[in-house]
């Protein structure tokens, strides 16, 4: 489930599939085909990509056709959250707080650029990337993605879920904040990842 | 419900309908009336005047803006009833003073007007608000003063808009604040996961909430001293 | 059946002096037996309501974007409401600073993201007053084109939101298939659906393609059907009727106070639409009408915006037929990218691209000042420049921020529910309010 801290690598945390038994893995596929065609979304939008999320649920290409019509407001009763648009570091102590109410089995899907990166805000506002702040299992690249991009990536996180397996105790771990600094990742990583790349690092200067 | 009267913009402008304005001077060209008006009223006031690509410009003394924009508001040859922006403007040259803009408008007469006044650096950023003109400003200077730093002095409820109350790094577009900011990502991140959700009312909200009472003693003084609380 | 009547004598009358309820904690004195006491004076519950202090947002799926806002509740009537903005706030002005015109163009799409193209063509309108550019006429009808269909895609979108706020669902799966149409149509313009970047500094970002005009001619033929479908279910729904009309109420006076603009200001009946009474692209060459309202009500709004875009098509109908032929672009290097054919192959062509990509077109020292009548109200974009390729201060007039506002002006007094249709009727878009 997104970033959990990488642990001992010399510990197998789950047996094996030719170890299952029958009873096992036909019961892992029942449960996780439940869940990967029922995904109830919690649309976080905020701002273009809300948009384009709204109009992919709409007719023309249709949420309700995998399942997820049903979108949850309330983040007690969603699946995944759906981190559509921008995130300023005004809003991330709410999304942290909409993510930590999402009870287990959760997922998060980060629609668009600027929820995945930061986008073209490479500013004193906006968070560099929802992942610095919660899990993500599902990055959609795109400003906004077209919705058969985001309905790509939809299923890209069915697949993640049909794959996991009852017998890996740590998928449904939930990730504890630093209590001082209340962040998930180090410092240091939150740096690195939030660094201008590419052009932006030569179209920072105000006057040419 | 008795229906309102439809009020028709332009009832009192003069020549033809309205068009598209073309081939307008850099500098120069017809001036806005009450530019002239200003002049007459407010001698003193006035600093200069300019015109602008068809866009009048009067540029006054901070201590007469509330004056000269009640006037412009109030007089019936004027009749600027129409707040559309209150903004500051920074130039790059660190020794230029910071501009506050105000545009008006006269739906009337269907005039636009740019008053601007020039606040020196070294000094404190304080100009009249004219919240009491203008309902419109309110939240208008708020932004202004969240963004630039300037008070507006008599607006009944100056605090940041746009960023969160305890905001630390400064005020964003000032020429020298950083565009990625005065802090590092990961401290940025760290004050703004700081703030408690919860804790984000005003003093205002927590009056009128049950939870005044059981505050404790200081807080309550500190509050009722005009402090914030849940920074 | 005989009647009889039974005499009780109570130990207490079971009113206290105020006339309310007795409390009576059961004491006993010494012998054991119990007596009534009045309670002590200040332990006395209040029975009058107490106000309830609701949060609604920043996440909520009513409230059109991160919004909150805190109300104050006396039962299910609204005493105050505080809102609270910002959580969208992405810097947008101080980045303009930071970026040539041409690249600002991309940012305009985000920030009232239902009304790129509109906002495209203001800032498009704003950059070229301040670099003293005269388009060509055939941009400017393209221009007025583009306006017009991004006014009718922000209004569907309205329209949709606003009926799901109220609880009606169907009409917004019917405005988004009509919007989906409009955006097929703009994506083969412009590439993109939502986020355009259609227009530069003198001149577009491309011509249309041949044969977008039929599609075009053929929206304007099956757009105003779905108009009719809508209008039949809501607006002499009595549901419909019954749950705005009455709701938010702002006078002339105030509204114009309050410096509201757009349908909010034209539903109060004050008839300022700057497509009127500051015109740009020859919107005065045009025939339409500026629907106003006379109640200042939501149902006034809903009835303002309807009538908008009825009057977008007959705008879109027209430019269609008038539409000239002939350049888009002005034919001015230093400014616009030459076309391609000339930059491949001629020396100068080619340092000018290079220059107007790498270094921007840069305008003279000055400053000015667009509106244009955005579907939200007056939107203006403060270009300052001096003389450098970026500007020195690139303000947006945000239209929703300004009517936002006045939202604790325009619950008071109303139900909770009532407070959901009114701040939908304002149609706010968060991205231009946070910037």
């Amino acid at each position: 489930m997104g970033l959990t801290v990488p642990g001992d690598r010399s510990t197998v945390s789950y047996a094996p599939e030719s170890q299952e038994g029958w009873v096992a893995t036909r019961l892992d596929f029942l449960v996780n085909w439940s869940r990967a065609n029922s995904l109830w979304p919690m649309p976080f939008g905020t701002a273009c990509c809300a948009i384009e999320f709204m109009a992919t649920a709409a007719s023309d290409f249709d949420l309700a056709r995998f399942g997820m019509e049903r979108m949850s407001f309330s983040p007690r009763q969603a699946d995944v959250l759906i981190c559509a648009g921008r995130v300023p570091f005004k809003l991330a102590p709410i999304i942290r707080r909409i993510w930590q109410q999402m009870p287990q089995p959760k997922w998060c899907i980060s629609m668009g650029a600027c929820a995945s990166t930061g986008g073209m805000f490479d500013n004193y506002a906006v968070v560099q990337g929802i992942d610095t702040i919660i899990p993500v299992d599902v990055y959609v690249p795109g400003c906004p993605p077209r919705p058969e991009g985001l309905i790509y990536g939809i299923r890209m996180l069915q697949e993640k879920v049909m794959n996991e397996r009852a017998a890996d105790t740590r998928t449904r771990d939930e990730m504890e904040p630093d209590p001082e600094s209340q962040l998930y990742i180090p410092a240091s990583v939150i740096d690195e990842l939030s660094e201008p790349f590419g052009n932006s690092v030569h179209q920072n200067r105000s006057a040419p | 419900m008795t229906p309102f009267e439809v009020v028709d913009t332009g009832a009192r402008a003069a020549g033809p309908p309205p068009v598209t304005p073309k081939n307008l001077p850099h500098r120069g060209g017809e001036a806005n009336p009450s530019a002239k008006a200003l002049q007459e009223k407010f001698a003193g006031a006035v600093k200069r005047v300019e015109v602008i690509w068809g866009e009048t410009v009067v540029y006054l003394d901070p201590a007469s803006v509330k004056d000269a924009i009640g006037w412009l508001h109030d007089d019936t040859s004027q009749q600027y009833d129409y707040l559309s922006d209150v903004t500051a403007v920074e130039y790059r040259d660190a020794e230029a003073p910071i501009e506050v803009v105000w545009h008006l408008r006269s739906l009337p007469f269907r005039r636009f007007l740019r008053i601007k006044t020039e606040l020196r650096k070294g000094e404190p950023l304080e100009t009249d608000s004219i919240y009491d003109i203008y309902r419109g400003a309110d939240w208008l200077e708020r932004e202004c003063f969240d963004m630039f730093g300037i008070r507006f002095r008599g607006h009944p409820d100056l605090r940041r808009i746009l960023m969160w109350e305890s905001y630390k790094e400064g005020f964003p577009l000032r020429k020298d604040f950083p565009l990625r900011g005065r802090f590092s990502r990961s401290e940025q991140l760290r004050q703004a996961l700081a703030q408690n959700p919860e804790a984000r009312y005003s003093m205002e909200e927590l009056s009128i909430a049950d939870a005044f009472a059981e505050l404790p003693e200081d807080m309550r003084a500190r509050l009722n001293k005009g402090g914030r609380t849940g920074e | 059946m005989s009647k009889r009547t039974v005499e009780v004598e109570l130990s207490t009358s079971g009113l206290d002096r105020h006339g309310r309820p007795q409390r009576v904690p059961l004491v006993t004195n010494d012998g054991g037996t119990a007596i009534a006491l009045e309670p002590p004076p200040g332990v006395e519950p209040d029975l009058e309501g107490e106000h309830m202090l609701i949060n609604i947002g920043p996440q909520h799926p009513a409230t059109h974007g991160v919004l909150r806002l805190v109300l104050e509740l006396d039962g299910e009537t609204v005493v105050r409401c505080i809102p609270h903005i910002g959580y969208l706030h992405c810097g947008f002005e101080k980045i303009g600073e930071y970026r040539q015109y041409n690249q600002i163009i991309c940012w305009t799409d985000r920030e009232d993201y239902l009304n790129s193209l509109g906002n495209n063509v203001a800032f498009a309108l704003g950059a070229e007053r301040l670099f003293g550019i005269e388009i060509t006429e055939r941009c400017k009808v393209l221009r007025v084109i583009a306006a017009e269909l991004s006014r009718i895609m922000s209004h569907l979108v309205w329209l949709g939101t606003f009926c799901i706020d109220i609880g009606a669902f169907t009409p917004f799966l019917w405005a988004f298939q009509r919007r989906e149409e409009i955006y097929r149509l703009i994506e083969k313009w412009v590439g993109a659906r939502l986020t355009t970047s259609a227009t530069r500094v003198g001149g577009m970002a491309a011509d249309i393609p041949s044969g977008w005009m039929d599609g075009l001619r053929r929206f304007t033929h099956t757009f105003p059907s779905t108009l009719d479908e809508i209008d039949r279910v809501l607006t002499r729904n009595a549901i419909w009727v019954g749950r705005t009309v009455g709701l938010g109420v702002m006078t002339p006076a105030e509204a114009v106070n309050w410096g509201l603009s757009g349908p909010m200001l034209r539903a109060s009946g004050v008839a300022y639409d700057v497509r009127r009474d500051f015109p740009y692209l020859d919107y005065e060459t045009y025939d339409f009408d500026v629907p106003v309202g006379t109640s200042g009500d939501v149902y006034d709004r809903y009835l303002v915006r309807f009538e908008e875009m009825r009057q977008s098509v007959r705008i879109l109908v027209q430019a269609a037929e008038r539409l000239p032929d002939g350049p888009v672009n002005i034919d001015d290097p230093r400014t616009i990218l030459p076309p391609k054919s000339k930059a491949t192959s001629e020396m100068e062509s080619m340092i000018h691209h290079f220059k107007v990509v790498m270094e921007g077109p840069r305008p003279p020292i000055g400053e000015s000042y667009v509106a244009v009548e955005s579907p939200k109200g007056e939107k203006g974009y403060y270009m300052v420049s001096d003389g450098t390729s970026k500007p020195v201060r690139w303000r947006i007039r945000p239209p929703s921020f300004v009517n936002l506002a006045a939202i604790p002006k325009m619950v008071e007094g109303h139900l909770l529910s009532d407070v959901i249709a009114i701040n939908a009727s304002i149609d706010i878009v968060m991205g231009e309010i946070d910037r």
